[in-house]
């Protein structure tokens, strides 16, 4: 993390694999900030959509991982980061409609292949990484002013 | 329309929400595809889904949804309703299945996202 960075607010959520019951806790609890931080409905829609699919990523295809919410006057950053087990081709998965997703993430209306390239859509700059046997980090920003 | 008109339209139970009944709502979504819900991108929205799970309702949280309706007369666990209660979401049942559930409203005057 930057110590430039003037951060006025850090929270850090684990996020273990498997635990579809707890899914989707941090992402409701990050909106919950952002509206008793007064910030606009339609960023904070925009932010909790992008926070709940990215959520959703670390309990389905991840090995577990950390959601990191910040927020300084001028950006709302959201990271989304797991131990593994990383993304081979990551042109083919932020192609809309492609999932790897098993019948259990299915059967709760997830798995359409349309996460990551909503998360690219809601946030101002999108960047992913991920390594093979690694793990995946994708970082989302949104505009405050 | 109003949540009380589309109770009506639809002949739906209410069970929750009952503070919300004047409620003005502008378009619809239904899908059991949480992630394409997650997509739409209309305000003032209810959803329509055969999908009872806690999933749906962070969906309508994260997405501002007013209203739930399950179809093809799913009856929300009592879990799901509080969840819901706890969030501002109304929660309706209809015995209609998604398709004619959505065309009835539709007919109503209830509009979509036009992709
Ligand atoms: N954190 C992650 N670790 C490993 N693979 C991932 C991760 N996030 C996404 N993927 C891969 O990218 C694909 C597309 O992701 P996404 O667009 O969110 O769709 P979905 O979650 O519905 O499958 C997933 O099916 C999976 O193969
Ligand atoms: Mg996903």
């Amino acid at each position: 993390m930057e110590t430039t960075d003037n951060v006025t607010m850090c929270q850090y959520y684990s996020i273990e694999a498997g635990n579809f019951t707890l899914a989707g806790e941090a992402a409701g609890q990050i909106k919950n900030n952002l509206k008793q931080l007064g910030i606009d409905a339609a960023l904070v829609k925009k932010v909790a959509i992008a926070s709940y699919e990215a959520e959703m990523n670390l309990v389905i295809h991840s090995n577990g991982g950390r959601l990191i919410f910040k927020i300084n006057p001028k950006v709302i950053t959201i990271i989304a980061q797991d131990d593994g087990p990383g993304i081979k081709d990551i042109e083919l998965a932020m192609k809309e409609g492609y999932s790897t997703a098993p019948d259990t993430a299915r059967e709760l209306g997830f798995g359409a292949g349309m996460g990551l390239p909503n998360m690219k859509r809601c946030a101002d700059r999108f960047v992913i990484r991920s390594e093979e046997g690694k793990g995946t980090e994708v970082e989302l920003s949104f505009n405050l002013s | 329309m109003t949540i009380q008109e589309i109770i009506n339209i639809l002949e739906a139970d209410l069970f929750c929400g009952e503070d919300m009944l004047n409620k003005d709502i502008l378009s619809a979504c239904g899908s059991d595809l949480m992630s394409d819900v997650l997509a739409f991108v209309k305000d003032h929205t209810i959803l329509l889904t055969g999908l009872t799970n806690p999933h749906v309702i962070r969906t309508a949280e994260m997405m501002d949804i007013a209203a739930i309706v399950f179809v093809r007369g799913k009856r929300p666990s009592e879990e799901i309703i509080q969840m819901a209660a706890d969030r501002n979401i109304a929660v309706l049942m209809t015995r209609h299945s998604l398709f004619v559930a959505c065309g009835l409203l539709y007919q109503s005057g209830l509009r979509g996202e036009v992709l």
